[in-house]
């Protein structure tokens, strides 16, 4: 008996037409993808992307050259030179990030005292050339100056979790 | 003399007009089939390639496909049979394009119009197996060899509850000729032959879908057992030909089902009074394009529902239920025949 009702359920096509039913109604649901230029998906405060060095808002550097960020670097892609400025502060000369040897780990921003070196949300950059993967204290600068307000926000909106 | 040759050119251009729409609509179901399935798997699909900078939901995807299978490389095996090698695909879509000689899109759109219509469709989609085998074997490939056996024997299998169904159609119609065997249909939705011969309409579907090679029958591409199956060695313009081969029988396929089981260009509210008048009761080409419009979109959605079967499932299926049911359906019907049971066969 129970073989037959087993047999007629197979012949009817029952479990299949359920299946059908199933795909059909994902037909006319609403789509996972995100169209991605058009459409992005929500970002942490804590998104660790390209870097950036700040300043003082009366436009000073903020980096004393201390060579934590070189230090604590796991990945070894921070290079630094320091010089002394005729004013006696510590300066660096030379700040290299080689960004195919950084694994984002966000390390170089915690170790920095005075809050410099930091990790933007700027995920969206490529070099066409290999020798342009490392960036220059220069480029960092420019970063931070083009970005500060965006980079103020994320800290302020991570501020209160830390 | 000029008259034959004016007989010549007049049949290849209507040679022209049924082969070029067939092969837009090729292009058309590749990017259905994406959309499609993409959306009941909750995705977009292809959705960027347009025309002119505009996007147009992604419409000329199929066009960036083939210039891409066009200008790709024809890679030719070592130790391979060169000529069988690029016969096989020609002999595929031959086969697939000279089935549609006889099918007939309205009472009047048909190019051949012969008496064994039925026969002729049988034996054309026969012959594209051999295309199949040619494939595997002229590749020099173990994969290709295993997909082609795979093929030919699930092939020949579904043939069998195929031709039974015809069988059914052909006792139901009295008729080889696929267009008596729509008028045979005449007198509205009730009395189209889905009705009489339910049982076989969906065997027939079935077997269609398992015919073409299509999911969840595709145990001859089977990606991850065999890789591709009988096409792993193909590439560019090669392969593209056993993909318009491949969607021109599906495409086939389904008209066929409309002609033989759903009454082809006839209306489905012929018979309705209050209709009867209106050009909705008349018969026209775009009722059979609708009805087998409706059988590709099935073949999507099965292709997004259904896992792959089993080997052994398959040949289980194609020879214990598949031929035994047609078998009996074919008595049921010739005993409905006749004794004149029902009002379908009048």
């Amino acid at each position: 008996m129970k073989n037959m009702i087993q047999f007629l359920k197979s012949l009817t096509l029952g479990e299949l037409l359920k299946g059908l039913g199933v795909t059909g109604r994902y037909l006319f649901r609403r789509k996972f993808t995100i169209r991605y230029p058009e459409e992005q998906t929500p970002k942490s405060p804590r998104f660790r992307g390209l870097h950036a060095l700040r300043r003082y808002p009366n436009g000073e550097e903020r980096c004393i050259g201390c060579k934590l960020c070189e230090a604590v670097c796991p990945a070894l892609a921070i290079t630094i030179d320091t010089e002394l400025r005729a004013d006696g502060t510590r300066r660096t000369t030379r700040y290299d990030i080689d960004l195919f040897k950084c694994i984002y780990c966000g390390f170089c921003e915690e170790s920095c005292p005075v809050d410099s070196i930091v990790e933007t949300d700027i995920h969206e950059y490529h070099f066409e050339d290999p020798a342009k993967r490392i960036i220059t204290k220069e480029q960092l600068l420019a970063i931070g100056d083009k970005y500060d307000e965006r980079i103020t926000a994320m800290k302020v909106a991570d501020a209160k979790y830390r | 003399m000029m008259e034959q040759i004016w007989v010549l050119i007049w049949t290849l251009l209507k040679i022209v007009a049924v082969v070029l729409p067939l092969v837009l609509t090729v292009a058309y179901l590749t990017y259905a089939e994406r959309r499609i399935i993409g959306f009941m798997q909750g995705r977009m699909g292809p959705n960027r390639v347009g025309f002119f900078g505009f996007k147009a939901w992604g419409l000329g995807q199929p066009f960036a496909d083939v210039v891409k299978l066009l200008l790709k490389e024809i890679v030719i095996p070592d130790r391979s049979s060169k000529f069988l090698f690029l016969l096989a695909p020609v002999i595929s879509l031959g086969t697939a394009f000279a089935a549609w000689a006889v099918v007939p899109f309205s009472d009047s759109l048909v190019l051949a119009d012969i008496d064994a219509g039925l026969v002729y469709i049988l034996a054309m989609t026969s012959l594209g197996v051999y295309g199949v085998i040619i494939a595997g074997w002229a590749s020099n490939s173990k994969y290709a060899l295993l997909g082609a056996m795979r093929s030919a024997a699930q092939i020949i299998s579904y043939e069998l509850p195929m031709g039974f169904a015809l069988v059914g159609v052909l006792v139901a119609a009295g008729t080889l000729n696929l267009k008596e065997i729509v008028w045979a249909q005449h007198g509205g939705l009730l009395h189209w032959f889905w009705l009489p011969l339910f049982p076989l309409f969906v065997i027939y579907y079935i077997s269609g879908v398992a015919e073409t090679n299509r999911a969840p029958f595709d145990v001859a591409e089977g990606e991850s057992e065999i890789v591709a199956g009988f096409h792993v060695e193909y590439s560019g313009s090669a392969f593209a030909l056993f993909f318009l081969a491949e969607y021109a029988n599906m495409i086939l396929v389904s008209l066929l089902t409309a002609i033989m089981f759903l009454g082809g260009w006839l209306s489905p509210f012929e018979g309705i009074d209050a209709l009867q008048n209106s050009w909705l009761a008349q018969p026209h080409v775009f009722w059979l394009l609708t009805k087998s419009a409706i059988f590709l979109f099935l073949y999507l959605w099965l292709r997004a529902t259904f896992p792959r079967y089993r080997y052994d499932q398959i040949m289980r299926l194609g020879w214990k239920v598949f031929i035994p049911i047609t078998l009996v359906w074919i008595l049921v019907v010739a005993v409905m025949k006749v004794f004149h049971i029902g009002w379908w066969f009048d």
